[in-house]
């Protein structure tokens, strides 16, 4: 596909944000609601607050939507290319693999051996280093990394098979 | 002068050997933080906080916690400007003014005389503030002395109705960033009733969500996010910062002395009024280019034009810890994340913090004094350092940010849920940014969502359910009026541009 196409235009995301947000407004007051949003025998119950939190949510996100629908097609600018949303998913999707890869409930790495294969995709993928310095920025670093949390400030982090054959658990 | 005991009694706090060592630890790595793109003063802090638990339980731990942590504030406000200047990349949100006359300056080969300008102003400006908070926080802490809960809500009101008066985008996207905010600090055990409140049955949102993960994940993933969206390269001028230029600068400084002054007071003012250091600089620098001699070469690379907005950022930046100090009212969303560390490390901010934990608040403010003086110095040797970091590629930055903010998260509460909340706000904060709608007001909300409910409940009993009790005495009805006309302000400026309009 052309680096140069849009996807989606400003007013067209303006117009789903505000809708989450009143999606997300009316849940809170449906919420409220449910919990009593009046006065309770002992004074205000719980809900009391949050159900004109979400009021506010309602009426500031029709505004939004009011205005964004108003604004006609001069803001129809790109919200954004084509190109920057790859390059945006070229970030996103492996650091939600990261996050799986630490700790899941099939085999987990712990943050470290994660961590620096994160560290090691990215230099190959967007930087096309060679192995050899890939290996020395990315395990340096987690040396580095580990030392500080578990060794100096003793903060443990999830760990691994790899650090557990070294005898940290 | 009490005030003058108390802080010398703040510097014997905050000249002990460990305390110096954070003190500069902390501005290293807060300028670190500010140069790194992804990485600012909000969630820098925010990561770090973690790291200071075991710190805090210490006796005195706590006020070395906080100097540690307040240094990594100042280092990345003056980070910010070593990025404006030399790539013309506003690291802080503040910062942007300085890029209008830094990047020209750096431009013609005068980058030196631009950071000296940029670095000796922000210290100008943070000291003038911090001499404010060391006279002005007993006064208004004694003040606050006799706040109830209806006052503690005006001035909740306050702070916020600030966001939607001084905001420059829509006022309904603030209202509604800034009540999502709110509506996310509700989501858990209700404290009063102890009911559950937005969890859905999601034993995950038992405990509610950390202002801490949406911070990382707001301003550090999203800012990620917006960063690679413009490409890999960076290019920037030479960082090169001897003596001569430091020296040659220094003697051209004091011709600008009323621009540093009025700059100081307008960012004092912004940063105690809650809007902070992003309008402060940008309102300094115009006023500058309007009444300076050389006005209209103002963008062309005018050393006034560095000064102006440097000092009124830092002067703001700094001023922003003393509604936090006092009222417990934080100006900034970094003040915010302070505010946060001080309820985690079991102080309780607010009035009574003055009398009760003084050694803590004298040896704080003391340590401003030192940590200020020890940010000049540091980066003005460190400058190349510094600069040269930001040569190392993107793509070997980049995942080592999002390792540390995936380490910050999970540290806060040993818990897996928030990395993947992280992520979820990286995604919210990168939209955000992208269609206007303001971050801080949200992560405001998010901190002080549960004690501004607190005191709207505890007002009601007392009232009875009347919203009378609001103006029911003169201070909390001034308070209240302020914030409503705050409020309402873009509503009041349009009708007063129509009523102009039709004069003339």
């Amino acid at each position: 596909m052309a680096d140069d196409r849009a996807v989606g235009s400003v007013r067209a995301w303006e117009v789903i944000v505000a809708g989450v947000f009143l999606a997300f407004g009316s849940l809170v007051v449906w919420e409220s609601r449910r919990l009593g949003w009046q006065w309770g025998s002992d004074g205000p119950q719980a809900g009391y607050f949050p159900f004109y939190i979400g009021l506010f949510i309602v009426i500031s996100s029709i505004a939004n939507l009011y205005s964004a629908i108003a604004a006609g097609e001069k803001s129809g600018k790109p919200f954004v290319l084509w190109g920057q949303l790859r390059m945006i998913l070229v970030v996103i999707l492996p650091s939600a693999a990261y996050v799986a890869l630490m700790v899941n409930p099939w085999f987990s790495l712990g943050i470290y051996v994660a961590s620096a294969l994160f560290i090691a995709f990215f230099m190959r993928y967007l930087g096309k280093y060679g192995w050899l310095k890939i290996a020395a920025v990315s395990v340096v670093t987690m040396l580095l990394f580990f030392m500080m949390f578990e060794v100096w400030f003793k903060v443990p982090l999830p760990k691994g098979p790899l650090e557990a054959a070294f005898g940290f658990n | 002068m009490q005030e003058i005991q108390s802080l010398i009694g703040g510097f014997a706090v905050a000249l002990s050997w460990f305390n110096l060592v954070l003190m500069f630890a902390g501005i290293v790595l807060g300028v670190i933080i500010g140069v790194l793109p992804g990485l600012g003063g909000a969630n820098g802090v925010a990561i770090l906080l973690p790291l200071t638990f075991s710190m805090a339980q210490q006796p005195g731990g706590a006020t070395s916690a906080i100097i540690l942590l307040s240094c990594i504030y100042w280092g990345a406000l003056f980070g910010g400007a070593i990025t404006s200047i030399l790539f013309n990349i506003p690291g802080e949100p503040w910062s942007v003014a300085t890029t209008f006359d830094g990047y020209p300056l750096a431009q013609k080969g005068r980058a030196g005389a631009a950071l000296t300008a940029a670095f000796t102003s922000s210290f100008v400006g943070a000291l003038l503030a911090v001499l404010l908070i060391t006279f002005l926080s007993p006064i208004v802490a004694r003040f606050a002395l006799r706040f109830g809960p209806p006052e503690f809500f005006s001035v909740y009101l306050l702070t916020f109705s600030a966001f939607v008066g001084m905001s420059k985008g829509s006022p309904f996207k603030t209202i509604a960033a800034m009540m999502a905010g709110f509506a996310l600090a509700a989501v858990g055990i209700d404290t009063v009733t102890g009911q559950l409140r937005l969890t859905f049955g999601f034993t995950e949102l038992l405990k509610g969500f950390d202002f801490l993960i949406a911070v990382i994940g707001l301003f550090g993933i999203g800012e990620i996010l917006l960063t690679i969206e413009e490409g890999l390269e960076f290019k920037g001028a030479k960082a090169k910062l001897d003596m001569r230029a430091v020296l040659d600068t220094w003697k051209e400084l004091p011709t600008y002395w009323k621009t540093s002054l009025r700059s100081s007071a307008v960012g004092c003012m912004m940063g105690i009024v809650p809007g902070g250091a992003t309008p402060a600089s940008f309102m300094s620098y115009g006023l500058a280019k309007r009444m300076s001699r050389d006005g209209d070469k103002f963008g062309t690379g005018q050393v006034e034009g560095v000064v102006a907005p440097e000092t009124a950022a830092h002067a703001a930046g700094t001023s922003a810890l003393l509604p936090m100090l006092t009222l417990g009212v934080p100006g900034s969303p970094t003040a915010a994340v302070l505010l946060g560390g001080l309820m985690i490390w079991g102080l309780q901010p607010g009035p009574l913090l003055f009398v009760e934990k003084p050694d803590f608040v004298w040896g704080l403010i003391a340590s401003m004094y030192l940590g200020n003086i020890v940010g000049l110095i540091v980066v003005l040797t460190c400058v190349p350092l510094f600069a040269a970091i930001l040569r190392v590629p993107f793509s070997i930055i980049a995942p080592v940010i999002l390792v540390i903010c995936a380490i910050g998260a999970f540290t806060v509460h040993n818990s897996m849920f928030d990395v993947w909340l992280m992520l979820f706000f990286g995604v919210v904060g990168y939209v955000f940014k992208k269609l206007d709608y303001p971050l801080a007001p949200l992560v405001l909300a998010l901190v002080l969502g549960d004690r501004a409910e607190d005191s709207f409940r505890q007002s009601m009993l007392l009232s009875q359910g009347e919203l009378s009790i609001f103006f029911a005495n003169g201070l909390v009805g001034t308070i209240t009026a302020l914030s409503l006309l705050l409020l309402f302000w873009p509503l009041i400026a349009r009708g007063l541009d129509i009523l102009r309009g039709r004069k003339a």
